[in-house]
């Protein structure tokens, strides 16, 4: 039992280390241990559901000097639809890299990157944090630069940098916050913080950090090139996963950590870029020329709407309602995880059948890969944000929230984001729909990937009818 | 859970799990699709017959499911829901045998099959809807499962029919739902109820009221196609004819229209509507549509563009009811729902027959058509003449009841001169088409057809449009039989002014 929230990091660790011992099993060790994984994560999740937050204190050391890992249900949920979309990927990855030099260096990084971010979700130490972020940027590029082409490696290379230079910067403000108050780790912290010089320029630091890696407007200029030149599983991780742990990371700092140091105008600020990331990131994506770019732009109006929950959560007093609203803002994202990884990994199939995802050539793919086109349009429907998805339920909650609070601009602005959504997804659909294109032959059996659709389903039916759990479980814990 | 509890949930499920299983049957594995589209239509036939008995007697049928903390999903049964998933269990069954044939060998048609029984469940789920988000839910659910079903060609016109349904849709879904979120937030769940909820809230401001009122009619406008929102319904004339047909007659116009009647009667009530003064500028709405469309109708040559415009004009006649206080009204528009219904369809049916038969898609090529078709034609003359409001089809019962209703209300000088207008408008745009058939000379390219067919048609083509010919007919001739449209709305209407 003591060692359930230890599972989710160690094992695609080892698996990793394994996986570089034995390439010619890396399939096989990844699917493996993704499975596992997500078996001792869902245990975490029912751990947490009947007991309460989790801790866990390795090698026995006291707080404030060993590794802690901490689990409570927003990191428990998290890290279950986190090692979800990793077995998915996984499996989608296999025949993605089917004939493909690549896969023996994939394998190993991936999983790397899997036990990164599961790392990440459970840390309660600024230090390991700061750690773990490196580690999780650092194989990201190397999963970047596996797409080859030219422009993949210079997106990869910017990538590098910007994902450095965050770093260095979180480091500077785990730094600062050492020197301040002796300590980091997030518990001992939480009831020390206090308001002075030297805490607002750590915040400061640890926001702009993260605002560069969550890619939130106008940071969000690297986002685009990485994630539409990554292999498509890694796009998928990338989209669903990596930018959404650095999201997370800055929500626990805020309402968590420095919860008595920031006010609502602070926060207002970041949910005034919120919304213009809604804008533009719909904006680019109607007038993107390729899909997986298309899905990169709606990357970054969606984290845009995280950034709105988040502004009109730091304004609400601890309460039944702001509970609400928090179940919204951990289904929105749950909702995302799992649609765009479908979304990345359906227009990766669709480019390994056609060689390319120009849009305009894609007319009449509804014949031809019928089960990809409707994996998309599932996943399009989470991600405008139409029933029976989770993310209408979250902006139900959401725009429900404004109205209460008198935000009539942000009604405005999930109007017209949603509006925008059904744009840019529905004029790829309705192409689909066409005929022309290349005539095909419907005697040619394709065979079309599955594990997206799973996702996409999970996305639009299982999260939107079934997660009233979402709200038991976060009132199990301590809660934000 | 008891019985009670599952049958809103089966009634949904007889479509919906045929829907989605339909999608994986093999193109041309015929009979099993066949079998699954009967025998969900058949079935759910059979479950609405039970829960129209229940109903009448007082039983009460509810399905909850939370979502949400504070946020359910419910299907209830009264009689208001019962009027519109009779209507749209009898008419999918009817269309369901008319598409089989109509689509015989061609292309997708799993994929269309699957879309149209997703449109079914979509509809009923909002007829079952027990309050204004688990309608707003079904409302762009039906969106949804209509848009493949107007694209189903794959033509640049269908696809940019099937676009701009979608644009109108959407933006009306979004107005819709920003009203009920707003309406939700200052006055609790919305559950549905006779004779209103928002008249015993107290501290709601009135002119908030009003707000929300427009934009939850402009929202759920689009749909019912009220002037200037109805843009998208002419475009939408390329979907295929089985598409069409239910499009006009029970899923999305109606859907608006049963909107429009939900919000007034069972969420803000008609008393409490009129107490806010939002019932005239309704009225005028419904008024200058129903005007509007049937100009419009008379100018086209192309069938189905008259049929569409004239369904702009006739279902206003239903949000012409509901902005007008009083029982005789509110049964004119409440009983024109299923009226119009059987009339439009029985139209489309037989546009759709001339079309696939003859080629024949404008008014102008329909001289002599009669004697090729004289099936076809004598249904399409029945709903003609119901449309224009001749006893006794249907058409008839619903505007006499309007102008009774106009007559108790006080409101005679401007509803009757609407009903007049518009009804000798419908005459100015059927009767020519009637007299070409019937009286016109058939070209000789038919005279060998007229020797060698039996069957004008294909049997499942040919029925379709004769069943609902004569449920029109029945509808208005047995008005005053119990179970008849008219006898139940007068039950809703007596339930809805109860004191």
């Amino acid at each position: 039992m003591i060692n359930l929230l230890i599972l989710p990091v160690a094992m695609p660790l080892l698996a990793a280390l394994l996986a570089l011992l034995i390439p010619r099993y890396g399939q096989l060790i990844a699917v493996v241990a993704g499975v596992l994984t997500t078996a001792a994560a869902t245990a975490v999740l029912m751990l947490v559901h009947s007991g309460g937050d989790q801790m866990l204190v390795l090698g026995g050391w006291q707080t404030g000097l060993g590794i802690a890992l901490y689990a409570d249900g927003l990191a428990a949920s998290m890290l279950l639809m986190s090692t979800l979309v990793g077995v998915a990927a996984s499996i989608f990855a296999c025949r993605y890299f089917e004939s493909s030099a690549t896969r023996v260096s994939f394998w190993p990084l991936w999983l790397l990157l899997q036990s990164a971010i599961s790392a990440l979700l459970l840390s309660a130490d600024l230090f390991n944090l700061y750690v773990t972020l490196e580690l999780l940027g650092l194989s990201a590029v190397s999963l970047t630069a596996l797409g080859r082409s030219r422009t993949a490696m210079k997106a990869a290379l910017d990538y590098l940098m910007l994902g450095l230079l965050g770093s260095l910067v979180f480091l500077a403000a785990v730094v600062l916050i050492y020197a301040r108050y002796g300590t980091l780790d997030i518990l001992l912290l939480g009831g020390m913080i206090e308001a002075d010089p030297l805490t607002w320029t750590a915040l400061a630091l640890f926001t702009a950090s993260l605002m560069l890696k969550c890619a939130l407007f106008p940071l969000h200029f690297w986002l685009p090139a990485v994630h539409a030149n990554a292999p498509a599983p890694v796009s998928a991780a990338l989209s669903a996963l990596v930018v959404k742990v650095a999201f997370y990371l800055l929500l626990r700092l805020w309402a968590d950590l420095f919860a008595p140091v920031v006010t609502p105008p602070l926060a207002s600020v970041l949910g005034v870029l919120g919304a213009a990331a809604i804008l533009w990131g719909s904006y680019r994506a109607i007038q993107a020329e390729r899909l997986k770019l298309l899905a990169a732009y709606s990357t970054i109006a969606q984290l845009g709407y995280l950034f709105l929950f988040f502004s009109l959560l730091l304004a609400m007093p601890q309460g039944e309602s702001r509970q609400l609203l928090y179940g919204a803002l951990l289904l929105f994202a749950l909702t995302h995880g799992f649609a765009k990884s479908a979304l990345f990994m359906a227009a990766g199939a669709i480019q390994q059948q056609l060689g390319h995802d120009r849009i305009t050539e894609l007319a009449g793919l509804a014949r031809t890969l019928p089960a990809t086109v409707f994996t998309l349009a599932l996943a399009g429907v989470a991600l405008i944000g139409l029933p029976p998805s989770g993310s209408f339920l979250a902006k139900w909650q959401l725009m429900t929230e404004a109205f209460a609070q008198g935000q009539w601009l942000w009604v405005l602005v999930v109007t017209a984001g949603s509006l925008l959504a059904s744009v840019y997804l529905f004029r790829v659909l309705g192409l689909m729909f066409s005929q022309g294109g290349q005539p095909s032959s419907p005697q040619l059996h394709v065979r079309e990937p599955l594990s997206p659709l799973v996702l996409a389903l999970i996305a639009t039916a299982v999260l939107g009818l079934g997660s009233n759990g979402l709200w038991q479980l976060l009132a199990s814990g301590g809660g934000i | 859970m008891t019985l009670n509890e599952w049958l809103p949930l089966l009634i949904l499920g007889s479509s919906l799990i045929p829907g989605v299983l339909i999608f994986y049957i093999k193109e041309r594995d015929t009979s099993l699709r066949t079998l699954l589209n009967m025998g969900g239509a058949l079935l759910k036939l059979a479950l609405v017959g039970l829960m129209i008995w229940g109903v009448f007697h007082e039983q009460v049928y509810e399905t909850r499911w939370t979502l949400a903390p504070g946020l359910e999903l419910v299907l209830h049964a009264d009689a208001m829901s019962v009027l519109f998933v009779s209507l749209s269990t009898v008419l999918w069954l009817v269309t369901t045998v008319y598409a089989i044939g109509y689509l015989e060998r061609t292309p997708h048609r799993s994929r269309f099959f699957g879309f149209f029984c997703l449109c079914v469940t979509a509809t009923v789920g909002l007829a079952l809807a027990g309050n204004l988000f688990t309608f707003v839910v079904f409302y762009e659910a039906l969106t949804l499962a209509t848009y493949p079903l107007v694209a189903h060609k794959g033509s640049p016109e269908a696809v940019r029919g099937a676009r701009i349904y979608l644009a109108y849709t959407l933006a009306g879904g979004m107005i819709l739902l920003v009203g009920t979120i707003w309406l939700r937030s200052i006055a609790g769940p919305l559950e549905f109820s006779q004779g209103g909820i928002l008249d015993s809230i107290e501290g709601l401001d009135r002119s908030t009221l009003s707000w929300i009122f427009l934009l939850l009619i402009a929202g759920l406008g689009v749909k019912a196609a009220l002037v200037p929102l109805h843009g998208w319904l002419p475009q939408a004339m390329v979907a295929p004819a089985p598409v069409s047909a239910l499009l006009h007659a029970v899923a999305v116009v109606k859907a608006g229209a049963f909107g429009i009647v939900r919000v007034v009667y069972d969420v803000y009530g008609i008393e409490f509507s009129a107490s806010l003064d939002l019932l005239a500028p309704l009225g005028a709405a419904a008024a200058v549509t129903i005007i509007y469309g049937s100009l419009r109708a008379l100018s086209q040559d192309h069938l189905k563009r008259r049929l569409a415009y004239s369904t702009v004009s006739q279902v206003s006649y239903i949000a012409l009811g509901a902005a007008i206080l009083g029982p005789l009204a509110t049964v004119g528009g409440l009983v024109h729902l299923v009226h119009q219904g059987l009339m439009k369809i029985t139209l489309f049916f037989a546009a759709g027959n001339y079309a696939e038969t003859l080629g024949i898609q404008r008014v102008s090529e329909m001289d002599g058509v009669g004697r090729r078709m004289p099936g076809t034609t004598l249904a399409f003359t029945v709903g003609a003449l119901g449309m224009i409001g001749v006893p006794p089809v249907a058409g008839f019962v619903s505007k006499w009841y309007l102008g009774l209703g106009a007559v108790e209300a006080g409101a005679t000088d401007w509803v009757i001169p609407v009903l007049v207008i518009s009804s000798l408008l419908n005459a100015l745009y059927f009767l020519p088409i009637l007299y070409r058939a019937w009286f016109r000379p058939t070209p000789s390219a038919w005279q060998a057809d007229l020797q060698s067919r039996p069957l004008e048609t294909k049997g499942a083509l040919l029925w379709p449009p004769v069943i609902t010919a004569v449920l029109a007919l029945a509808a208005g001739l047995f008005a005053a039989a119990p179970y008849s449209p008219l006898e139940w709305v007068q039950l809703i209407a007596e339930r809805e002014y109860r004191p």
